[in-house]
């Protein structure tokens, strides 16, 4: 980068930003630290270890992968037929692809719930065939799927738009049928927005709590993920368990936000490429 | 500030190309994936969009009307928008300061403070909700002394306000900082060589070209903050009429099997999202008209 600047200001607005996000953000984020430092690590191991604990952690993960893996498919093909099928009410339908980052994620839980329990619109035909989606692991996945839907879509809609028509001719006058110009040429231009978007819907399913809680039924060591894991040791004031397993989760996120902008730099170095 | 390469080569260009057949595929092949595609998006948001109204009005209007109406709700309803008044406000001053250290000057740990400002949406909402418990609870860093003090924050309407802050923390400066690295600070520049004072420099020139960010950014926030639910449900207390958001006033009448209450709120907070839905597509559409036509 190259300025020396005249602006004023860069105290002042470093200053407050600093402080800001210190006190608001990273002070108390340190007390969960803090606080599970303080007690020992024999408690401490034998808070995150519990059967039940475990039992959350595969929930949580399994049922996040599986539903960012739904996504990163589904996501794919959607960003592909907004970008390259004009249908009508494709802006409508763009527009509404947003939904789950603005509806409260506990309309989304409640809705999801009556649609997809045995006597729901959708449930109804899966319980015909014998599979009960709601008050099933089945039914965490639903929830996490429908809050991780944008994340694929918009991170592979803007890389699809700037891709250019001319390679793709180029492929097809070279010989290229249409799937191979779409697996050799169209997709590895794809790839890093879809792992950027993968890993975001999954960072962001592993923490979800308000979606599921209604659609998961809660049973210990069946369907109760993480998050409630740790509600539930805080309404019993168990204040130390709750922050054990709560760092547990921390530390995991923070490695999924460090990948992230890992894939996002890779993204940019294959865009400007 | 567009270069001219940069109008040339607009995508609406490329996408007005009439599209060869080398690079198109069959029709069959473009209506069944269309189908997916939209079978996929019914099954996971306009049949849940639609179910959520069909299933508030079952009971018809005069019911749905009354559980929108009923003193809870209403006081459901003034909790959220005051702590969304509360929060964003205070995220957008942040936001701007942010933006305009990171975008406008260079020091070292920019990246860093970057990664730190993403935080919160890396945390999972039952965890910042946690976080000030231990800070303000009864038990926490500070409860000893807020007690002795008669102070309430956790269990009330200050913590609630505390984790809104928190989820909707990085929105506005996320929106900001690439906005304002690619206005670079040539014009603000100018402002201040012609003699403007850095506070008129300010007004005057970046918030004009900033003022679609920053309400893209506001807008995100508050849908956020207006439908937080698991980082508010750990500091309220689910104290009925005194600190209910809206989110948790439907969690606790599903709870008690009043499902077209529960729905008749819900669907309230539906409409909200899709108001702030069509404002942020506006702004989107706005966006690339001006730059369209720049």
């Amino acid at each position: 980068m190259r300025r020396t600047t005249i602006l004023p200001g860069f105290g002042l607005a470093l200053g407050f930003a600093l402080f800001y996000l210190g006190l608001l953000v990273l002070l108390p984020l340190s007390a969960a630290f803090i606080k599970s430092a303080g007690m020992g690590w024999a408690d401490f191991w034998q808070a995150v270890s519990a059967p039940r604990v475990l039992a959350s952690y595969k929930l949580s993960f399994g049922a996040a992968l599986l539903a960012a893996a739904i996504n990163a498919v589904f996501g794919l093909l959607v960003a592909w037929v907004l970008v390259r099928y004009p249908f009508p009410g494709r802006r409508f339908v763009d527009a509404l692809v947003d939904l789950p980052f603005a509806l409260p994620t506990a309309v989304a839980g409640i809705a999801l719930t009556a649609l997809y329990s045995s006597n729901g619109w959708i449930g109804q035909y899966f319980a015909a065939a014998g599979i009960k989606i709601a008050f099933t692991p089945l039914g965490v996945v639903v929830a996490l799927t429908f809050i991780g839907l944008p994340f694929v879509v918009r991170t592979v809609q803007p890389v699809l738009e700037d891709l250019e028509h001319a390679v793709e001719e180029a492929a097809a006058s070279l010989g290229a049928s249409r799937l191979q110009t779409f697996t050799r040429v169209i997709f590895p231009a794809l790839l890093p927005a879809l792992a950027t978007g993968f890993t975001m819907a999954f960072a962001r399913a592993v923490g979800e709590y308000g979606s599921v809680i209604f659609i998961a039924g809660n049973i210990p060591m069946v369907s109760e993920i993480t998050p409630l894991i740790i509600i539930s040791k805080l309404e019993q004031y168990d204040y130390a368990g709750a922050t054990a397993v709560a760092v547990v989760m921390l530390v995991i996120s923070l490695l999924l936000l460090l990948t992230i902008n890992a894939l996002q730099i890779w993204s940019r170095r294959r865009a400007s490429a | 500030m567009s270069t001219s390469a940069d109008t040339l080569l607009t995508p609406a260009v490329a996408k007005t190309q009439p599209a060869t057949s080398a690079t198109q595929e069959s029709r069959w092949v473009r209506w069944s994936l269309t189908a997916i595609a939209l079978l996929f998006l019914a099954a996971f948001l306009f049949v849940p969009l639609a179910a959520v109204f069909t299933e508030a009005l079952k009971g018809g209007l005069a019911l749905y009307w009354q559980a929108i109406t009923e003193p809870e709700a209403l006081a459901a309803i003034e909790l959220s928008l005051l702590a969304a008044l509360i929060a964003v406000p205070m995220n957008l001053v942040f936001g701007v300061a942010a933006a305009w250290a990171i975008a406008k000057f260079d020091f070292p740990g920019k990246p860093l403070l970057i990664t730190l400002i993403d935080l919160p949406f890396a945390v999972s909402p039952v965890i910042a909700g946690l976080i000030y418990v231990l800070v303000f609870g009864a038990h926490g860093w500070l409860g000893p002394w807020l007690i002795e003090h008669d102070l309430k924050i956790i269990f009330a309407v200050p913590g609630i306000v505390l984790a809104t802050v928190f989820v909707t923390f990085p929105f506005v400066a996320r929106e900001l900082i690439p906005l304002m690295e690619a206005q670079g600070g040539e014009e603000e520049e100018a402002a201040i060589v012609l003699g403007a004072s850095g506070w008129q420099t300010f007004w005057r020139v970046t918030l004009p070209n900033i003022k679609w960010g920053l309400l893209y950014g506001t807008i995100l926030s508050t849908a956020r903050a207006l439908g937080e639910f698991g980082a508010v449900s750990v500091v309220s207390g689910h104290i009925r009429g005194l600190t209910t958001t809206l989110p948790l006033h439907v969690e606790i009448l599903y709870n008690e099997y009043n499902f077209v209450a529960a729905f008749a709120c819900a669907s309230v907070l539906t409409l909200m999202a899709l108001v702030m839905l069509a404002a942020k597509s506006f702004i989107e559409w706005r966006t690339r008209l001006a730059r369209s036509a720049a």
